[in-house]
């Protein structure tokens, strides 16, 4: 069936055998220190004098799934508050402190936690970590604020989805495909409404609650000593008064026993996109969930990718494809439960059905035949090469460790890497692409109509 | 800073490390490509960035170039674009191609072990590439979809009319192609296209890893000395353009808008320029980081927008200046009016010193922290040499920073930051907006 389908699937067939390429990757080696302090934060600090910068990381264990039930979009109206004065600092104060060290700065929030982080100069390293202090320590939560707070948060979500063709497609509608309970299915930016009802009291228990030095995780990477940056730690950060951090509840729900399918209309979009999302194994279980990921980079990722050659190249189904693990796409900063995603765009032309049934074909192919002679190897390269650039620079670094360490326990996950990635056997890539089936897969399609059509 | 009260409990900054400049070396291949190599200690990969010149100067010719970008890895006389696709990713490398106003762009990023592989293969598509038919064909038309989709944005819609109205038949105002030409572009004129356009001469490859630079260069020149492009072979290079900045306020409108997304533009000095470091600075204190007067008055106080800022990009031929805010529709005059507000400030009254001072830390500190990874330091070194602009700019920029004072600033802000001085574009709910925005000056419909 692969071969029948497409020129370029033909000429896979009949060519020469692709590239085979050993595994040359070497594991990278990044330096860890580790303490918990008193008030039960986590510490972790990875030196690396490479450059004069450090970067800071602060990691709350609460996002996007934590919010309560009308109160949708709150986690993120939340993290715009923290930068809006603290317990020492007035409004402007803190990215103003930052920036005129030299940094950036920027805070984010996910489905499972929230964060916040800065890479400066080195010699600003202790006004890091005061100025991070300061806010977990209290932010100042005023009515004023908080209204300027809900404007500026609606013009983010206008610029970003309302206004803009595919906005917010598909991670702010699939989740209700996908998923039946409020934590897991609402929009993680929130209906205007929400918003505008939300209150300084809700911040001051939604603080209280989940900003506990014990729900967070402080990450140090950068041109600093290991002992000076534990000791720096402990001198801002240990006098938080300590409180409980809140028991996580479990939002797993049942998989999917039927094939659903949703429709979004967009007015801006000239035309149409679909989205099909399967449920994938808990990513903390990474012997069922690593497979996946080999998965996706099988089936999406650069023109020799399955799902590209056939549907992009192929029979030119799609004008754009792409797949990920993760409603907001990163496969290891997600707990579970959580989704593989593969997005389409196609021409109006192409029905829907067609470029899912193609789909389908290329997933039973997969299923039927596994991979190819060498296909493992070169994903595999090319994913632990994809990881290490993804920790290139000392923020991106400080980010992924914090995110292993709040949700692993495990700041040095990224090292073991290559070697867990090595162990992930073509069986078990065959048996990820079998679980993929129609009966087990949500559908969202993005219907064009209303805007301006192109002449 | 902020809050003199502050002073007390925030903790002052420590003494600085100076950034030290990587250990460097370049090399002019006879082919006349410049290879530069920087080494820095990381991962273990090297990021490679290559530009090689090609202006597009004429809709047909953007067309092409556009076309050519995306179909330029598929395929060569030895193998086709799964087989390239295929070797890249067996060797953990990353490899794509993109083409703006003024250059064709290789970037990647490879496994340290096998740069030399990449690279081979990079020569080997530049020596040949075929341009197959089918793929032609089939990629002009997902292209001309791709760009129904990018018009489809206000942002794109937006920064189009702006090149439009700055440079006019310049070709830095031609924005995207149009979709009926690109579909049309065929194989056959695409290998016509490249063999009288894409040529190593005045072309510069930029490589930063963790390896001696001169191993990078010998990697460099064993593997792309021996493509030559055809005999004439010439990218071409813009002209500077003329700025037209005068006129009514462009309004241009797109159905269902729920914000205007306004934009005003300029000239702005190139970065050889000697006025370039206060001119920077003032671009700053305006609305260049999020702690500008900008961001301050337009977000932090009236909410008006999520995101405003004031940018700089370098052509070739010329620096522009953008001032951006996607704005409610409601307070579209308003937010509009405190944008000129701001403008005739900073180009009217001298910034304050602690401003300046401010401005300056982030400039200076922004630099280091932007090329303090393999893949930043890679992406400034090549946009720098694009521009004519030494490397050596990366030490000796932060010096010119520390000179600069709030007179000069303020002649920078007066000759390029002036309300007067600046084009403006709004796009949007044009019925709406229209009346509102008369009340500021005059009005043109696009």
């Amino acid at each position: 069936m692969w071969c029948s389908e497409g020129p370029v699937a033909a000429r896979w067939c009949i060519g020469t055998p692709l590239a085979v390429v050993s595994s040359v990757v070497t594991s990278p080696s990044f330096p860890v220190a580790r303490t918990t302090l008193d008030n039960g934060l986590r510490v972790v600090v990875s030196p690396d004098r490479s450059a004069p910068v450090v970067a800071v990381a602060v990691y709350y264990d609460v996002g996007i799934r934590s919010e309560p039930q009308g109160r949708t979009g709150f986690a993120h109206l939340f993290e715009h508050l923290m930068f809006q004065g603290s317990v020492n600092l007035e409004k402007l104060a803190h990215f103003r402190y930052v920036q005129a060290s030299g940094g950036t700065f920027n805070g984010s929030t996910h489905l499972d936690y929230t964060n916040y982080f800065e890479v400066l100069p080195s010699n600003a390293l202790e006004r890091a970590l005061f100025l991070e202090a300061d806010r977990m320590r209290g932010p100042r939560l005023t009515e004023e604020n908080l209204a300027n707070q809900i404007a500026v948060v609606k013009e983010e979500i206008r610029v970003n989805v309302m206004n803009r063709p595919y906005g917010g497609f598909p991670w702010l509608w699939m989740p209700e495909v996908l998923f039946d309970t409020f934590p897991n299915s609402h929009n993680g930016y929130g209906d205007f409404v929400d918003l505008e009802n939300a209150t300084v009291a809700d911040a001051e228990d939604f603080f209280h609650r989940y900003y506990a030095p014990a729900n967070a995780v402080l990450t140090i990477v950068g041109d600093v000593d290991a002992d000076e940056a534990l000791g720096l730690a402990g001198q801002y950060f240990g006098d938080i008064p300590s409180r409980d951090a809140p028991q996580r509840p479990d939002f797993a729900e049942p998989d999917l026993s039927g094939r659903r399918r949703s429709t979004h209309p967009d007015i801006h979009a000239p035309s149409p996109a679909v989205a099909a999302a399967w449920r994938v194994p808990n990513p903390m279980d990474l012997a069922a969930y690593l497979p996946f990921v080999v998965l996706n980079e099988v089936l999406t990722d650069g023109d020799a990718a399955r799902l590209r050659r056939r549907l992009v190249s192929g029979d030119r189904l799609a004008t754009a494809l792409s797949g990920y693990i993760g409603l907001m796409g990163d496969p290891f900063d997600v707990r579970d439960p959580t989704a593989y995603v593969v997005q389409a765009h196609h021409p109006s032309e192409v029905g829907v059905d067609r470029l899912l049934a193609a789909m389908q074909e290329e997933l039973d192919a997969l299923a039927t035949h596994g991979l190819e002679p060498g296909e493992l190897d070169r994903v595999r390269n090319r994913l632990t090469a994809d990881l290490m650039r993804g920790v290139d620079g000392v923020l991106p670094r400080a980010l992924s460790m914090a995110v292993a360490e709040q949700q692993r326990g495990d700041a040095r996950l990224l090292e073991r890497m290559p070697e867990l990635l090595r162990s992930v056997a073509a069986e078990s890539v065959r048996e990820a692409a079998a679980t993929l089936q129609p009966h087990r897969c949500a559908v969202l399609e993005v219907v064009p109509g209303g805007g301006p059509s192109d002449a | 800073m902020p809050e003199e009260s502050m002073a007390a409990v925030v903790p002052p900054l420590a003494p600085p490390t100076e950034p030290r400049f990587p250990p460097y070396d370049q090399r002019l291949l006879r082919n006349g490509l410049t290879v530069a190599a920087l080494r820095r200690v990381g991962v273990p990969l090297v990021e490679v960035r290559i530009r090689l010149p090609l202006l597009a100067g004429k809709p047909k010719s953007r067309a092409r170039a556009d076309v050519l970008s995306e179909t330029l890895l598929a395929g060569t006389e030895r193998q086709d674009k799964v087989h390239i696709a295929a070797r890249v990713q067996g060797l953990g490398a990353t490899l794509s191609v993109d083409s703006d106003d003024d250059w064709l762009k290789i970037s990647g990023s490879v496994l340290s072990s096998r740069l030399y592989d990449l690279l081979e293969l990079v020569a080997e598509v530049l020596s040949g590439p075929t341009f197959p038919a089918a793929e032609v064909t089939g990629e002009a038309a997902r292209l001309a979809e791709r760009i129904r989709i990018s018009r489809s944005q206000a942002g794109v819609q937006a920064a189009e009319a702006l090149a439009e109205r700055l440079y006019g038949t310049h070709p830095y105002g031609l924005g995207l192609p149009d979709p009926g030409e690109v579909s049309r572009v065929r194989g056959a004129a695409l290998r016509a296209f490249f063999a009288a356009k894409v040529a190593p001469a005045g072309g510069s490859v930029v490589l930063v890893g963790d390896s001696e630079p001169q191993r990078l260069l010998d990697s460099a020149e064993t593997a792309l000395s021996g493509w030559t492009g055809e005999e004439g072979a010439e990218g071409g290079r813009a002209k500077p353009p003329r700025f037209r900045t005068d006129g009514p306020l462009l309004l241009v409108d797109r159905a269902g808008s729920v914000q205007s997304s306004i934009r005003l533009g300029g000239p702005a000095p190139r970065r050889d320029d000697p006025h370039y470091p206060a001119f920077q600075l003032a671009n700053l204190v305006f609305g260049g980081y999020f702690s500008s007067r900008l961001v301050t008055n337009l977000r932090e106080e009236k909410g008006y927008t999520y995101s405003p800022h004031s940018m700089v990009t370098h052509h070739a031929a010329c620096s522009q200046l953008t001032v951006q805010a996607d704005v409610a529709t409601e307070v579209t005059a308003p937010a509009l009016l405190e944008t000129h507000y701001e403008l005739g400030r900073i180009a009217s009254l001298a910034v304050s010193q602690s401003e300046l001072d401010d401005a300056r830390e982030y400039a200076i500190g922004s630099l280091a922290v932007g090329t303090a990874s393999h893949a930043g330091l890679a992406s400034t070194v090549a946009s720098l040499l694009a521009s004519g602009v030494p490397a050596t700019f990366l030490v000796e920029h932060p010096a010119r920073l520390r000179q600069v004072t709030v007179d000069q600033v303020l002649e920078q802000a007066r000759r390029f930051l002036a309300p007067s001085r600046l084009a403006v574009v709004v796009v949007g709910s044009a019925d709406t907006v229209s009346d509102p925005l008369h009340a500021l000056g005059s009005v043109e419909r696009g």
